[in-house]
């Protein structure tokens, strides 16, 4: 159904072109700005450079950077700044050479490879797996004497020889497109190959390309410099990079200081191409909450301390104003804005939204598990009577498990695929008692049967790749009771499984919690699932929730027009033979939230007082609330 | 496991066909040939074909590509055309030098490496920073600049050790330790920053995945959750990047070599190159291919071992 509802979100850094989110960034306007200028400098040697590189006076020999020399003189007396500059012209035509040569072979080859697969592609990746091993260094070793020290060949040859690694990132960049709707209908609609290629599959592979070009440009400078350092390039008095840190070396202990200009710059080159690279990936990389490396330092994720007072009453999880932020490449993203629930104990409740409406990030927030760069900023989760935003790791250490247990969303990678499932299961059974190891292993039998795995002696050998998505569901649950917990967050507990397994486990969920009566936080989008599983259900939309209340008064009369809406949307609720409503447009991503009621663009009953101020939850019976400020327009209809 | 190990044997034929094939074709292309070089440019006409004939020049390449290879088979790599001594002895007297160097950095890289990395990822803060950062200077500063410098700091002004040359275990395994440890240095940098930043990346990436969620949410103490399980997974893609970074320490060996003038396969290889002696750089070429080979023998075995995929199948 989300499917239906939502369009991924995407970010506008695509759209704006890879070179302009780069310099939007401050790692990239100083690395392009320093590659630049060096490139520039260099090319104009013969116009800028202060002295001839290759004027030699004795008298004037290894002298400290002064004002006739900026950056001193070598052992022949000759200008250090000139030489570098006269220098980096014969490294930059390197490295075009090298990066062109790759360009050419592994653009061509990893698009054909990865759109056109079979016979072709595996002979190519066959190829690649080869060259991938060969010792690069003995090849250019060799091009340099049987080429009479031609860097220009050694570097052609690098660039093929380097091609492989390109080469795979474009084929699986190729072959995932290939495999896109939109591509395929392009082939329907008979445009030809060349044109797909040229465009469809070619821009996408844009970022990809300059990503590697960028680093491949870093390696072949490194690469020069060596060899020239070897004193296999150009022979002297030519000035290379790496021929000047050669020289260098021969006057080490008279004057060290001729290391710092060549080794510095080839340093920063190298550097400046490198970081330049890793820069384009991370703003072609796109995710909400991707951390690109970014994590929360601790002090900010306590939240006001005013803010929060614990609400009396007899909620077992009270979620209070819950805030959360990530913080991402582009900035901090509010991505929950003050979430509020209760769940009894014994009770069910179904939180229900879009894809991107905050459902899981609030099932990770209650358990305090946030990603390294995700950070409570604000509100409460109360948890029996225990503010958990404000608790110690030993603390919640001690309430996982045995007080609070998860089940997530992929049973598959839920489990740990290094370990057999026994012994994970074995290893959750000794965490929460001081069970022996056969202790252990007699309780992790029972826990199997009680969730209804066939045959449990057998399927503890396994490991969790070679078991079904709805048997790994089953050993997750099972694992979630090891402890007896009073509350159960079950995060789309059977999104990923088939339509024939997901009644089993979810008839398996409810039989457990009838016997237990533990209360259930049941993250979904399928409102069939809360029909038959929920007593409550709270609904969120963009960070919110938007209603709270019983499930049978939900049923009855949505309460906000966006519950309306989503239930309207549902394939199962529609009367047959009539097309589904899908909502138009999509939940606003975060960061790009309006003011005043987030609905309000998708909302048929949205007037300008919707966009004023920001929405606050209306109370509307002893357990039902709105966060709509026209449900009188609502309850008037069935 | 025996078929991962079988089919990379297999693929190593390929590989060792692959080099020689490269080395042989492009000087066959090339004008120019091993007499020429032997003789210098005042050779008169009639003593080059002389040594052509002597030296078999005039078969065509494949021919005598097939000689090469024939030879190779009998671990006969030919003679050097400048000095004349047997390529495989020459290689052989070699190889422990090379070893000494590569061995250890590798040593040191890996372990140095994921304590580095690991200890960067579960702690976070300015250790984390500091692996960003060391491993960006790591990638750009040349090992062979980083290796002039640790002589100009430790052989000439403190004088703790020596700036060039090799003693043999055998003789002084002191003397042997002082000669290595600038050398292993300076070609572990680059080794340790980038394991360092590889076991850091693929660490926090293991902290973020559902099952590290689903044990922490259900009472697996954080102790077996870090050195259990995400130390368990995590270990299988750093050492498939343990064994790139071991092919790429045969590059920085060559240089490494020459800077301490180490009397190994790498500094072998530069001496070939600048007198274009052909057939020792083919030798050469095979010895790191072999390398090569044994490097990837040991990851594909390592890696078997800790992914169960492969281990059960």
């Amino acid at each position: 159904m989300s499917d239906l509802l939502s369009t991924p979100a995407e970010f506008p850094v695509r759209r704006r072109g890879v070179l302009r989110a780069v310099l939007a960034t401050a790692r990239g306007r100083i690395t392009a700005g320093f590659l630049v200028l060096l490139f520039a400098c260099c090319l104009l040697a013969p116009v800028i450079a202060p002295a001839d590189p290759l004027h030699q006076n004795l008298r004037e020999i290894l002298q400290t950077p002064s004002g006739a020399h900026w950056l001193g003189t070598d052992n022949l007396g000759r200008d250090v700044l000139s030489r570098l500059l006269y220098g980096g012209r014969s490294s930059i035509v390197a490295m075009l050479e090298g990066v062109a040569a790759q360009v050419a072979v592994a653009v061509p080859l990893g698009v054909a490879a990865g759109y056109l697969g079979g016979r072709f592609d595996r002979i190519v990746m066959r190829l690649a797996d080869i060259v991938m091993s060969v010792p690069v260094i003995v090849i250019l070793l060799a091009i340099l004497a049987i080429f009479d020290h031609s860097i220009a060949v050694a570097m052609i040859t690098l660039g093929v020889l380097g091609a492989s690694g390109m080469m795979r990132i474009i084929r699986g960049t190729a072959m995932t497109i290939r495999q896109e709707l939109y591509v395929s209908a392009a082939e329907l609609l008979g445009l030809s190959r060349t044109q797909i290629i040229f465009r469809h599959i070619l821009p996408r592979c844009r970022g990809v390309i300059i990503v590697q070009t960028s680093l491949f440009a870093a390696l072949a400078i490194g690469i020069q410099t060596g060899l020239t350092f070897l004193g296999l390039g150009p022979p002297p008095p030519a000035a290379t990079w790496g021929g000047m840190v050669n020289e260098a070396a021969t006057t080490l202990s008279t004057a060290p200081w001729l290391l710092v200009p060549s080794g510095g710059l080839i340093a920063l080159t190298v550097l400046a191409l490198g970081v330049l690279g890793d820069t384009v990936r991370d703003v072609t990389a796109q995710s909400h909450t991707s951390s690109g490396g970014l994590r929360v330092k601790s002090a900010k994720r306590r939240p006001d301390a005013a803010q929060v007072s614990v609400p009396e009453g007899t909620a077992l999880l009270s979620v209070r104003d819950l805030s959360v932020s990530f913080l991402t490449p582009r900035g901090e993203v509010e991505v929950l804005s003050g979430v509020s629930f209760d769940l009894d104990a014994g009770q069910t409740l179904g939180l229900v939204g879009e894809s991107g409406s905050g459902k899981s990030v609030t099932a990770r927030a209650v358990l305090a598990l946030l990603e390294a760069n995700g950070a409570v900023t604000g509100g409460s989760v109360i948890f029996d009577g225990r503010d958990l935003t404000r608790a110690t790791r030993k603390e919640l250490a001690a309430l996982r498990g045995t007080r609070i247990a998860l089940i997530s969303q992929e049973p598959m990678a839920a489990l740990d695929p290094s370990f057999r499932i026994g012994s994970q299961l074995s290893e959750i059974v000794r965490s929460h008692t001081d069970l022996s190891r056969e202790a252990a292993h007699r309780r992790v039998l029972e826990l199997m049967e009680m969730v209804e795995l066939p045959d449990p002696e057998e399927m503890a050998k396994r490991y969790p790749f070679q078991i079904s998505g709805g048997m790994a569901q089953r050993v997750a649950i099972a694992a979630a009771l090891a402890g007896s917990p009073d509350l159960l967050i079950a995060d789309e507990p059977t999104t990923a499984l088939d339509v024939t397994v997901q009644a089993d486990v979810l008839a398996l969920l409810r039989r457990l919690q009838r016997e237990t009566g533990m209360a259930v936080l049941l993250v979904t989008h399928d409102w069939g699932v809360v029909a038959d599983s929920c007593t409550h259900v709270a609904v969120m939309y963009a960070g919110q929730v938007v209603e709270q209340a019983p499930v049978e008064q939900v049923f009855g009369a949505p309460a906000h027009p966006y519950t309306a809406a989503l239930m309207a949307s549902s394939p199962e609720k529609a009367p047959r033979r009539t097309p589904i409503d899908a909502i138009a447009g999509a939940v606003p991503p975060p960061g790009t939230r309006p003011d005043g009621c987030r609905f309000r663009d998708r909302c048929a009953l949205s007037a300008a007082d919707c966009a004023e101020t920001d929405i606050p939850l209306v109370r509307l019976n002893e357990e039902r609330v709105s966060r709509c400020i026209r449900t009188e327009l609502l309850q008037v209809q069935p | 496991m025996g078929r991962l190990i079988v089919h990379r044997v297999a693929m190593s034929i390929p590989l060792l066909l692959i080099v020689s094939l490269i080395i042989f074709g492009l000087e066959a292309v090339v004008p120019g040939d091993a007499a020429s070089t032997i003789l210098g440019q005042n050779a008169t006409p009639e003593s080059l074909a002389a040594l052509r004939v002597q030296l078999g020049l005039n078969d065509p390449w494949i021919v005598r590509y097939g000689h090469w290879l024939g030879g190779a088979l009998h671990a006969d790599l030919g003679t050097s055309i400048i000095s004349g001594v047997d390529v495989t002895s020459s290689l052989n007297s070699r190889l422990a030098v090379t070893l000494s160097l590569l061995v250890p950095t590798m040593l040191l890289s890996a372990v140095a490496g994921i304590a580095l990395g690991f200890a960067s990822a579960v702690r976070g803060g300015i250790l984390g920073r500091f692996i960003d950062v060391v491993s960006l200077f790591g990638f750009a500063v040349p090992s062979f600049w980083i290796a002039l410098i640790l002589v100009t700091f430790f052989a000439v002004h403190l004088n703790l050790l020596p700036a060039t040359g090799y003693q043999d275990f055998a003789t002084s395994p002191t003397g042997w330790l002082k000669s290595i440890i600038l050398p292993v240095l300076a070609l572990s940098l680059q080794g340790i920053t980038s394991v360092a930043k590889q076991t850091r990346d693929t660490v926090m990436e293991v902290l973020e995945t559902d099952y590290v969620k689903f044990l922490r949410a259900n009472g697996v103490s954080e102790r077996s959750v870090r050195y259990r399980h995400v130390l368990r997974n995590a270990a299988i893609p750093v050492v498939t990047s343990l064994g790139l970074v071991s092919v790429g320490m045969l590059s920085g060996a060559v240089f490494i070599e020459n800077v301490f003038v180490l009397p190994g396969l790498g500094s072998l290889a530069t001496q070939a190159t600048l007198d274009h002696d052909v057939p020792v750089i083919l030798g050469v070429g095979v010895f790191f291919t072999l390398c090569v080979i044994a490097i990837n023998l040991v990851i594909d075995f390592a890696y078997g071992l800790l992914n169960p995929k492969v281990r059960v199948s």
